[in-house]
């Protein structure tokens, strides 16, 4: 009697389980034979797997709460006509498309694919090439974008579009996705939030990684290597950078972190490591500056102006060109507690805190700032003759500009 | 040539100075590994040395070795030996000396710490061959100095002032220069001020493997395609090998005609 009763129940749940989610298979000998069908026919919460195979598709409409799955990565190809998948529902979730051929417009930002105004999304697996816009996710909360691999061509920055693109849209994870060859790797715009981890973003033409007016977002754990420059934060504030690496960003206006009015942000833990510029810092209050390594960069910190009780402690500089370079006489940052490469102080009482303060704006700095051509006199013995002078007594660079107590040994 | 050259390079090895040379740069190779342990950045110190020492002892030591020899070079003179043989025999002698010592003092603890192993190898390289351009250089320039003077007081002076002016006062001039006039497009004057010294272009060696990151933040397209690319490389030795060359072929011009 009992195991009757288990026997239907276990029924029961099994039936009424597909009745809520049933799924719908697309193939070319399936009866289904277009995706865009299959998403008609199905009925909201199915699932929707396609199967491997091409299928020349676009405008793609996902108008209900489903989940398109892919098998062995079927191929969607727009052939150049447009955008291709554009989700406008909530609950939604893509997993295992291979997307190419976004169409280039100039007047329409096409995207590979787009969520408009939707809940609960979730974007993984999928990989995206020959594109405009990789994910582009407009006034679209609470998703994930997961593990997917964006792989763009672009050559122009105006013909262009950007790998992920997030406008107004809030409380949104990004995280272990690859980005490489847009515009920018991934856009934030208006977006509250957000935090991106684990992805990586290389060779893209602009920035790895790009803040515009948006607050209290995230970032940990992301590599950027060879981008026109690594990360830009602009007009945001309460951003957290922690545990990122800064690569080979190299070239002219090339950073490895470009900040431009960002109040309040949290820098902790990140490598820098063969930049042009690893940091460059413009407008930009009551940031820390901690535990982070600077190896090998041209300018480890580039303070243009207007930057105000911004602290750097526990960092490591390690054989930066110059360590800091400053472009008035006026300073109210504090520098403590680093270890500077360069400093050639000594330690009497033995407590790890060199006796002498270092001075880490060199005079060379303030004359490559002002005539950039002298770059050329690097490492020569009359710099080395003057930029002692200048330590000696300084008259160019802020006086109280020095980190009183540097610290002998390098951070570990 | 070759019996004067042999002559003149075991005379040298055999000498105090040559000992001295050698000792130092050993001494010097030892105590920079022992200190950090780090290949690569006892590279970036050695360059900065080499390139302040390495031309000032081949200038003192080139025409020291001039004035010094000058009785034997007239015993030479009186013997059936072509003039411009005698003066390059001795010259070779000087500058192989000097480049065995370098070589040898900086070698011998580089390769007791591992370097053969390590990707440092590359930099090393550079590092020796920059020290062995440096000192063919300035030794004939040396000579050329010692031969056109014949007080050793003014000889030894100009020496010095020689490799004053290249290692320190030039840099001044040029540096004030690019300040003076910064309102002009400048990348192309600043190239080419820098290959008119050797001490110089030889930094510029050094910094195409060190400093790119920072170079590379300039604008300037003379710039770029000479930092971003191998051709600042091959221009720089191109450059080089015409500082040795020059001045050797005054030298024999000189010694050809210069009455004992």
């Amino acid at each position: 009697m009992v195991r009757n009763l288990v026997f239907l129940t276990f029924l029961f749940v099994l039936f009424s389980g597909e009745a809520i989610a049933d799924t719908v298979m697309v193939c070319s000998s399936c009866t289904i034979k277009s995706i865009q069908e299959g998403i008609t026919v199905a009925k909201e919460y199915d699932t929707v797997l396609v199967k491997k195979g091409t299928y020349y598709e676009y405008n793609i409409h996902v108008d209900k709460p489903l989940t398109l799955k892919g098998e062995n990565y079927p191929i969607i190809d727009g052939q150049k006509k447009g955008e291709i998948l554009k989700i406008i529902s909530d609950n939604v979730t893509i997993d295992g498309l291979f997307i190419i051929n976004v169409g280039v417009s100039y007047t329409t930002d096409f995207a590979a694919i787009r969520v408009t105004k939707s809940e609960n999304f979730t974007i993984q697996n999928v990989v995206l090439e020959k594109l405009f816009f990789g994910i582009y996710l407009e006034k679209s909360s609470h998703g994930t974008v997961y593990h997917n691999k964006i792989i763009g061509n672009a050559k122009d920055e105006y013909n262009s579009g950007n790998g992920i693109q997030l406008w107004y849209s809030h409380f949104v994870n990004v995280s272990h996705n690859h980005v490489q060859g847009t515009r920018d790797g991934i856009y934030l715009e208006f977006s509250d939030n957000i935090t991106i981890t684990k992805n990586t973003s290389t060779k893209n033409l602009r920035y790895g990684l790009h803040f515009m007016f948006s607050d209290n977002d995230v970032y940990t754990e992301n590599t950027f290597e060879g981008n026109g420059a690594g990360v830009a934060v602009m007009f945001s504030r309460n951003i957290d950078m922690v545990n990122n690496t800064f690569k080979k960003n190299w070239g002219t206006s090339a950073y490895g972190l470009l900040l431009k009015e960002i109040n309040d942000a949290k820098i902790r833990n990140n490598t820098f490591e063969e930049n042009t510029v690893a940091i460059s810092i413009e407008g930009s209050n009551r940031i820390t500056y901690q535990n982070n390594d600077f190896v090998k960069n041209g300018w480890a910190i580039r303070v243009i102006g207007a930057c105000y009780t911004n602290s750097f402690m526990g960092n490591n500089f390690l054989h930066n060109s110059f360590d800091v370079s400053y472009n008035s006489r006026l300073n109210d940052n504090e520098f403590r507690s680093n270890y500077w490469s360069n400093y050639t102080g000594y330690d009497l009482d033995k407590d790890g805190i060199g006796d002498v303060p270092y001075r880490p704006v060199k005079l060379f700095s303030y004359i490559a700032n002002r005539t950039p051509e002298t770059i050329i006199l690097l490492r020569s013995l009359f710099m080395d003759i003057i930029d002692f002078s200048e330590k000696v007594s300084p008259v160019f660079t802020p006086d109280n500009l020095k980190d009183a107590q540097p610290l002998m040994k390098k951070r570990l | 040539m070759g019996k004067v050259l042999k002559y003149s390079f075991y005379d040298l090895i055999r000498s105090r100075w040559s000992y001295i040379y050698f000792l130092f740069y050993l001494a010097l190779g030892f105590v920079l590994l022992f200190l950090n342990n780090d290949l690569s950045k006892a590279v970036i110190t050695l360059m900065n040395i080499i390139i302040v020492l390495v031309p000032l002892i081949g200038t003192i030591f080139g025409t020291m070795y001039y004035y010094n020899s000058k009785e034997f070079t007239e015993l030479l003179l009186a013997q059936p030996i072509t003039r411009s043989h005698i003066f390059l025999g001795q010259y070779l002698g000087v500058a192989g000396s000097l480049s065995f010592s370098l070589a040898l003092g900086l070698g011998i603890p580089f390769v007791a710490y591992g370097l053969l192993k390590s990707n440092a190898i590359f930099d090393f390289t550079l590092l020796l061959v920059t020290g062995v351009f440096l000192t063919l250089i300035f030794t004939a320039l040396a000579f050329n100095i010692a031969i056109s003077n014949e007080n050793k007081i003014k000889g030894f002076g100009y020496a010095v002032l020689l490799w004053l002016f290249m290692a320190v006062i030039y840099d001044g001039i040029f540096l004030l220069s690019l300040i003076v006039f910064e309102e002009y497009p400048l990348d192309t004057f600043s190239m080419v001020a820098t290959a008119f010294n050797p001490i110089d272009l030889s930094r510029t060696l050094i910094l195409l493997k060190l400093d790119i990151s920072a170079l590379l933040g300039y604008t300037g397209a003379v710039f770029r395609k000479f930092f971003g690319t191998q051709i600042g490389f091959w221009i720089s030795i191109l450059v080089l090998t015409l500082w040795i060359v020059l001045p050797i072929l005054r030298l024999q011009y000189k010694a050809n005609r210069k009455d004992f």
